[in-house]
This record gives C-alpha cells, structure tokens and sequence, in this order.
C-alpha cells in the first residue's frame, strides 16, 4: 500500500501555487500588481514568485490600478497572458473604465482577432474585520460587464483548479477569491495539486431533498453549516456552490431546484441589483412549475459595507439563511 | 519671507538617505515649439523625405475633405476631422518601422491610413458596421481610441512586453490635449517611466477639446512640460511642420530605441474644422483665429519650402493632387457601398466559446429574423401557437 503524504494547505497557499504551475508551465505568464514581488502580496499568495521567476515574471508596479490593468491590456496584445492583482475588492474600482472599455470588449471590437487572456484577481467580501473599503462585493459590477468571465472559488482545491483555469482561459476572467477564506485549510497531496476545473460547472457540494441552497464563494461554508443545523428542523439542504457567476451553469441550479422544489439564493452582496436577483429569475423562469415557493434571496442589506464592529449585523449568516428556509411555504406541504 | 522666496536662499541638510533621482534640466523642453521649414535646419533634411512628407499631406488633406463629405452624404456616423493637422498623423506614420506599433485615437484614422491601412477598413468604426475593421497584430495598428488618454497604457504594456521578449519594437501612442488631463495619461507616463519602456507619446494640441481651451485644460507652462515631473523628456515641436514633426518623433523613437526610455512630444497645430460634424465651433472660437491659422497650413508650409528649393515643380504637384483624387474617387465609391452585416455576428465574438444565455440569446434573434422576413407576425398565445 503506498502513502499519500497529505498536508494541510491554506486557500493562499493553492492559489500561490497555482500561479507557480502556471508560471512554470508556459513562459508568457507574468504576474504583476501592487507588493506582489518582494513582499509577495499582502496575503502572501504571490509568495516567491519574483525569487523563483525574477522580477520581470513577477513585477512590483506602481501603485495605479488603472495602469496596472491598462498595462496588462498592451502585455496581452503582445502576446504575453497577465495576471494582475487587485491588492482589494475596492481598489479595483480605479481600473473599472480599462476593465469595462477595453479587457471586456477587446475580443469582440476586433471579430475576434485580438483576444485579451488576462487573469484579474480580486480579493473580495467581508468577515475580516476590515476597515473601510476592505471588505466590498463587487461581483454584480463584473457579471453586469459582457466579454468577462467572473469566478470565485469556495475550496483550496477548487483555488487551484479554478485559477489555473482562469490562467489558462483565452478570455478575461475576474478571479473573486473570498479573502474570509484564505486562511481555510484542507489536506492535499503537494506532489499532485487537485485538477484544473473548468470554468462554468456549479458543483453540488451537499445533496439534500427539501430545498436548494444556491450560492459561491465565502458563502458557501456558512450555506454548509446552515445545512447541518437545519437537519435539527427536519430540513435536508442541498448546497449548490456556482464557482462562476459568468457563464452561469443554469443546468447544474435548474437541475437541484426542480429536484427539491424551493430555493434560496444566498450572497454578501447587496440584495438590490445584485447577483441574487438575476439567479432568482432565471431560476423561476425555468422551473416555475417545479417551485412550491417564491425562490427567496438572503443577502447583505442594501448599505455601504458596515465598519467591522457591526459587519456581523450586515453578513447572511446561520441562523438568517434558515429563516428564509422557515418561509418556503412548507404549510403546503403538510 | 515666503516659501517661494526662501528657495536658494538657504542650503538644508537634506533628510537620511536623500538624493535627486533625475537631473530635470536635460529633461525640459525649448521654450519655443521647434521649426526646421523656413529655417537652416531644413537643408539637413533628405529632399526625397520632405517630398515623401508633402504627397502624403496633400492626400491627407484630400482623405479628410472626402471623409466629411461622406459624413454629410450619411455614408459615416460621425467624422472627427484632422483638418490643418495633417502634419502630425502623416509624420507620425511615415516615422515608425513596419514591427513598431501606432495606439491612435477616434481622431487619428489618417495616421491609420498614411501608414498603409485601407481607408474603409480606418473608417469602419465611423461608418457603424463595426467597431475595428482590421486586425491590429496584423497592421500594428491597435484599435482606434475612444475613451481618452486609455490607448496609453495599452502602448506602454505592449512597449514594455516587447523590450522584455528581447523585440526591436517602438510604441507610439497618439492623445490630444484635452486627453493629457485623463489620470491613464498621468499613469501611462509614470509606468513608462519607471519601466524605461520603450514608447513615445505624440500629444497634438490642437487648442481644443471640442469647444473647451487649453486654458482650461491645464495651468502647465507647456503639455511637453508634464514630462518632467515624470523623468522623461519633453520635446516641443511645431505640429504643422511635418519636417520638424517628423525629426523630433524621430529622435525620441530612436531614444526609445536604444533603450534610453520613452519621450513626450507636444505638436502644437490647431483643430480646422469643428470636433466633429455634430459640433458648431463657432459657438466656442472667432473666425479670426481659424483663418490665422489656416495662414500656418502644414501643406503651404511645406510646398513654399519645397518650390522655394527648386525640389518640387508644377508637374509633381498636379502628380500629388491626382493621386489624392484617385485614392478619393476610390474611396467614395467604396463607401457608396452598403456594408454586408450579419446580425448574427453580434454573437460571434463575445467569449472563445459563446455561453449558453448567450446561445439561447443568439436563437432568440435568429427566430426575429426569420420571422422578420416572413412579415408581420402574432405575438401572444395565438402567435405562440402557430
């Protein structure tokens, strides 16, 4: 019998050697942003890389996240494939205009003919204990851009696989990596790094009879937790984690609600215009005559992102996911 | 006494570690835009260049004259015309070499043209029918701009990535004045820098950024002197001496070149016609001052230096207009043309492998077009069942 040496690895640690396989694996892979070199980053998942590669692979730019990902469109153009890093969620928002004008667009503007592969990580969401403008959900902003894909793992292996993927895409993907979840650990064989996932396939991360959990990235954990709390009211969870928001797998949330009758969507982000909205629709649309209820959203409420002291207030946690799930009609059913 | 007074007055020990990083003054430019035509420098410069440089104003003249009647006639959405500012896209074309790279922007479609690119596919962003109509990698023609001062950083990138692939390959990047107050100027220029990439960034202050002054734009003694607070040299060239234009691009290419970093040229020329045919310029500037410089023409500054040589006579002008109107007849025809669209193109290049909303999106269209063709048609539960 042989032995799998299986060790604990952070989120960070995946994604790092993510980019390490990447950058291992194919010459024109550079990753670039604000102390990703030296310091390697300041959740340390580009740890190494400039030692390991050199500070042309590597690169500390200025501090200008407009330039960073301007930068990277002309990197691209030229046939190198960027990864930039955007140090938070809400320091991204200074290179929205390259993001929305040219990173999404570029394909399309040119028939196809100047193709922009360039990975956009972004920290994102809250439960860190952040000060302002650390903590923000800026997933409805990217899904409401046509020409990127917008993916957030919820797994160390899923980090892995998923940025390696993004890496890999021909096509713009803004990587939401869930900076709660950085610090989560699982075991996993360094000398096998979990396989490369393929960007658009939700996952059905627990089976369950009485309603569909659909949700992603730092969310997916506290929907796990409420699953097994919920057992206690005789409720059997199915936990959906979409890891893309753009393609969206409707076949993979169809397929689980028209299997269990009711849905709740659940997210950081703000409830009003934000992702919970389009997946409630599109879940409604195609399984009307399946649903027992209304599909119903718990989602951060509609305000700035709290300061830390009171963000427990402002994040769906346990025991607000079960009251959605309390108020699915299950009168009906009796 | 004020601070300002104080300057030089005293000499402070200079806090732990302090040291000037750049010696500014090589860095600033001439107080006065450079001339070579009407000036000595003019006999230094290769005849068969200036001759070059004149047939190409005078098609670009003829380019922008037919591009607005066109615009007139409905056959373009909208022209922004580079009128009296030929000089600068025709130099900022002939200088580069075939593996350079050119960033324009929405204004630049001559200097698109004068580097080689067939005028219709220039102008097929203008004409609707798409938004680029060519390749970039191809051409080495990035997309025409829109949004301000954004194809800088794109020169940059691919300035910096080229030089880090061991590629002999200058990027020029061309911006307006109204586009050097944009914060992807400020970032372009400080990137390039800090990366010594080779680039060089044309910046044709042509007075207005549609009806708003550069006095309003900038409280800099010149645009040329944004460079300095960069650590790059700022070149200021008159913009409607094509020699002079050409010269200073020349030597800032060939800086770049040589890996001595990137260069900011200001071409002081002046906007002609109005920012686009949709505006009315004479609700923000005087005829006088148009007519003042329409008295600076880049083609008459050019055809007096090279009658006044014996370089250029009555036969090779008319030589220079005719092939002008060829390329203009051409181009009127061509564009008389309707387009060929395909509304299922839209579809075509979102993402590599197209979703499955957007799939079921391209069927849905598919489904209006033919029932489009089938004429008017039932909508509701009578027309569902059909």
């Amino acid at each position: 019998m042989t032995t799998v040496a299986l060790k604990p690895a952070t989120m960070a640690q995946a994604l790092g050697r993510a980019l390490r396989d990447s950058m291992a694996a194919d010459p024109t892979v550079h990753v670039m942003g604000e102390d990703v070199g030296t310091l390697g980053g300041v959740f340390r998942v580009t740890d190494g890389l400039a030692k390991e590669f050199g500070e042309d692979r590597c690169t500390d730019t200025p501090l200008a996240e407009a330039g960073i990902l301007g930068t990277a469109v002309g990197m691209a153009m030229y046939g190198l494939r960027p990864v930039v890093e955007m140090q938070f969620d809400a320091f991204a928002y200074p290179a929205f205009e390259q993001l929305i004008s040219h990173v999404a667009r570029m394909r399309n503007r040119t028939r196809g003919a100047m193709p922009l592969p360039i990975t956009i990580r972004v920290p994102y969401g809250g439960g860190i204990g952040g000060v302002e403008h650390h903590s923000d959900s800026s997933e409805a902003y990217y899904m409401a851009t046509p020409g990127l894909h917008v993916v957030t793992p919820a797994t160390v292996a899923d980090a892995y696989g998923l940025l390696r993927a993004a890496i890999a895409s021909d096509d713009p993907v803004v990587f939401l990596e869930p900076k709660r979840l950085y610090w989560s650990k699982d075991s996993w064989n360094p000398d096998e790094p979990p396989a490369v996932e393929p960007i658009g396939r939700a996952v059905v991360r627990r089976s369950g009879r009485s309603a569909t959990l659909i949700t992603y990235g730092p969310s997916v954990p506290v929907c796990l937790e409420a699953a097994e709390a919920a057992r206690a009211e005789g409720w059997d969870l199915e936990v959906v984690d979409l890891r893309s928001l753009v393609p969206f797998d409707d076949e993979t949330v169809s397929a689980s609600v028209r299997r269990t009758g009711r849905a709740v969507v659940v997210h950081e982000s703000g409830g009003f215009g934000g992702p919970g909205g389009e997946i409630a629709a599109r879940v409604t649309e195609r399984c009307f005559h399946y649903l027992e209820a209304p599909v119903l959203r718990v989602a951060g409420f509609d305000i700035p992102y709290p300061p830390p002291m009171l963000e427990r207030h402002h994040l769906p946690g346990v025991d607000r996911i079960l009251d959605a799930v309390g108020r699915l009609q299950w009168e009906a059913d009796s | 006494m004020t601070v300002m007074e104080q300057r030089g007055a005293y000499r402070p020990t200079p806090p732990p570690a302090w040291q000037p990083r750049t010696d500014p003054a090589p860095l600033l430019p001439d107080a006065l835009p450079y001339r070579v035509l009407g000036t000595e420098a003019a006999a230094q410069v290769d005849p068969g260049l200036l001759r070059r440089l004149y047939a190409e104003l005078v098609r670009g003249r003829r380019y922008n004259t037919q591009a607005t009647a066109l615009t007139k006639q409905g056959r373009l959405a909208v022209y922004p015309s580079s009128t009296g500012q030929e000089a600068c896209e025709v130099a900022a074309a002939l200088v580069l070499e075939d593996r350079d790279w050119l960033f324009p922007s929405y204004r630049d479609t001559l200097a698109a043209v004068a580097r080689g690119l067939d005028p219709v596919q220039a102008l097929t962003l203008l004409r609707g029918d798409w938004h680029t109509g060519y390749d970039p990698r191809e051409h080495r023609i990035a997309p025409l701009c829109t949004p301000l001062a954004t194809q800088l950083p794109h020169a940059v990138g691919l300035a910096h990535a080229a030089r880090l692939k061991g590629d002999d390959v200058v990027a020029l990047a061309l911006v307006g004045d109204g586009g050097t107050s944009e914060g992807d100027f400020h970032e372009a220029l400080n990137f390039a820098a800090v990366w010594q990439a080779p680039v060089v960034f044309l910046v044709q202050n042509n007075g207005f950024a549609i009806s708003v002054p550069l006095a309003k734009q900038t409280a800099a003694p010149s645009l040329a002197h944004k460079a300095v607070g960069y650590g790059m040299p700022g070149r200021l060239v008159d913009g409607n001496d094509a020699a002079a234009v050409h010269q200073v691009l020349g030597e800032a290419i060939a800086h770049a070149r040589a890996g001595g970093g990137p260069t900011l040229v200001e071409a002081v020329t002046y906007r002609i016609d109005a920012h686009t045919n949709a505006d009315d310029a004479t609700r923000y500037r005087g005829d006088a001052e148009v007519e003042t410089w329409r008295g600076h023409d880049p083609i008459a500054l050019l055809e007096h230096e090279l009658t006044e040589r014996g370089l250029l006579d009555d036969e090779a002008i008319r030589a220079a207009r005719e092939d002008a109107e060829t390329m203009a007849a051409d181009l009127r025809e061509r564009m008389n043309q309707d387009p060929v669209l395909d509304p299922m193109d839209l579809f075509a290049h979102v993402y590599a492998q197209p979703t499955t909303q957007l799939l079921e999106q391209e069927t849905q269209l598919r489904a209006e077009l033919d029932a489009e063709a089938d004429g008017p048609h039932h909508h509701g539960p009578e027309g569902a069942g059909r």
